[in-house]
């Protein structure tokens, strides 16, 4: 064990585990004053029913030794079965490994919820979050995250494709994007979509949630260097550069376009750039991240778009934000992955504008289209079958009630009597 | 005694407030309150998506006054409220049948 490691995963998962709040309050503050809760909830929700689950079982499936060439864990660790305090992965001890597994999981679910906002049942979330993880987010963590060990095999991106995914463009992003417009599908548009103005009630707290995923991302990225290195500092510098690049190249869209750079746009386009930098901050140099950055900001502020030319209601962006975010990150480590970057990663070939021809942004092509559909298409399934057996909707009367009063007898605010005293 | 109601820019209410003070107008109920004129409300835009937002905040006051005051009072909260730029507002005047002051039980011109 090296302690300096050790201390660095320690905070890193305590980075990592505070995205889930910092996204409910990202997520919190773009719904409607009577949804606040319930979206707030889905994130919180998250994080109670994840970590019960990866520790009985879907930590297992997602590191345990591979048993379908490639494709999944065995139980072999289930109810963490073998990990002992003093068991280690790498330089740490698995116990640090298992909970640093397990933030992000919590995030990439919670992450999903954005694109049903307003109108799923919480019962029906309740239940879709260990099923989508069990079938979707662990198998895929073992395909990306789950290297060869003299203990363990791995999963197939990581070992046999050789696609590079720092901390998880295709396990976090692009699975998350990709099952939110699955599930955005099947739940079906609000009531009122494109015809009501559904703005965001809380902007402050949009801002707070994007300020604080930042903060948590640092741990995300360089945390993935599973150890206090010069891999860690790459990362740090790459998920900084990213994310104020992203800000910047989504506000330059908005002003060419509205005359005027948003407070929302702003929030959105770090995001994206983080998301971006997310697969490629192990690879790509400070200056390519500025330009994962840029390019995530500007494409992403298009890409929001998509939903009302294609007419599907994902209510939060997880599509435009996430889904392609996660793409553009994945896609450019085939052209900006540095000589430097990948000899400190220690494996992976170079991207097309240093040299390395076509070869890595081949193998990105197949990870990232593999983990879209495979996503998608169990997504899909998935939220169809809960829908069958117990209906994934609330009441159209309840959904414009709104969802915190039916769904938890509560809500956010009591503006009346506030500052009065009186009638409220 | 008529009732005078007036809707104003919320950045000239402490200016028609000051006017109305300077003319003995000794008090006054005033509510925030929204609406639109002929502006039509303005545009808001949230990730790139456009939102005509038809009502704009307004600042609704309304004071009863002496008959004898009205003209001085409407002119002052007029020349107050004034930028000349459309959505200025408006100043609108109604009959008042009576009025108690709570207090003392005074009546009509002794309760205002």
């Amino acid at each position: 064990m090296n302690a300096g490691d050790t201390a660095w995963m320690l905070a890193s998962s305590a980075l990592v585990l505070l995205m889930a709040p910092g996204l409910a309050f990202f997520y919190g503050g773009m719904v409607r004053a009577k949804s606040v809760l319930n979206m707030m909830m889905m994130s919180f929700i998250a994080m109670a029913i994840v970590p019960v689950a990866w520790f009985l079982y879907a930590y297992s499936l997602a590191f345990d030794d591979d048993v379908t060439g490639g494709l999944v864990g065995g139980l072999g660790h289930v109810g963490l079965n073998g990990i002992t305090p003093e068991t280690l992965t790498g330089t740490i001890p698995t116990y640090v490994f298992v909970v640093f597994q397990l933030t992000f999981a919590i995030v990439t679910v919670a992450l999903v919820s954005g694109a049903v906002a307003d109108r799923m049942k919480f019962v029906a979330w309740a239940l879709f979050v260990p099923v989508w993880l069990t079938v979707v987010y662990a198998p895929v963590a073992h395909w990306v995250f789950a290297f060869d060990t003299e203990d363990a095999k791995g999963g197939w991106i990581a070992n046999k494709l050789g696609a590079l995914d720092f901390a998880g463009g295709t396990v976090v992003e692009i699975s998350s994007g990709a099952s939110a417009l699955a599930l955005a599908l099947v739940v079906g548009k609000r009531v009122g979509w494109k015809r009501d103005p559904m703005r965001p009630h809380n902007l402050p707290s949009v801002l707070l949630g994007a300020g604080l995923l930042w903060f948590g991302w640092i741990g995300f990225n360089a945390g993935s260097a599973l150890g206090a290195n010069h891999l860690a500092s790459l990362a740090l510098i790459n998920t900084v550069a990213a994310g104020a690049a992203a800000m910047l190249g989504w506000l330059a869209i908005e002003v060419l376009r509205e005359g005027k750079g948003t407070s929302f746009g702003a929030a959105s386009g770090l995001v994206a750039g983080l998301v971006a930098i997310t697969p490629s901050c192990g690879s790509v140099s400070p200056m390519g991240a500025l330009v994962v950055g840029a390019v995530a900001g500007g494409i992403c502020a298009f890409a929001i778009g998509f939903k009302f030319k294609l007419g599907y209601d994902d209510s939060l962006d997880v599509v435009g934000v996430h889904l392609v975010g996660g793409l553009v990150g994945t896609l450019l480590i085939g052209l900006l992955a540095s000589n430097a970057a990948i000899e400190l990663l220690g494996f992976g070939q170079p991207g097309l504008f240093y040299g390395g021809g076509l070869d890595q942004l081949g193998k990105q092509v197949v990870a990232a289209a593999v983990v879209l559909v495979y996503a998608f298409t169990c997504t899909y399934v998935i939220a169809t079958v809960i829908d069958r057996l117990i209906g994934l909707r609330i009441d159209e009367e309840h959904e414009i009630t709104g969802i915190d009063q039916v769904e938890h007898l509560e809500t956010a605010y009591d503006h009346a009597g506030s500052s009065t005293g009186g009638l409220g | 005694m008529k009732l005078v109601t007036a809707v104003v820019k919320p950045h000239k209410w402490e200016e028609v407030r000051e006017a109305l003070a300077a003319t003995g107008i000794a008090g006054m109920t005033v509510t925030e309150a929204s609406g639109y004129g002929q502006q039509k409300g303005h545009t808001e835009v949230y990730r790139g998506a456009e939102y005509d937002v038809s009502l704009v905040p307004k600042i609704r006051l309304e004071v009863v006054v002496d008959d004898a005051e009205v003209e001085k009072v409407v002119a002052t909260i007029t020349g107050a409220a004034k930028t000349g730029k459309i959505g200025d507002g408006k100043v609108w005047v109604i009959p008042v049948e009576s009025v108690v002051r709570v207090r003392t039980g005074e009546t009509d011109e002794a309760a205002l």
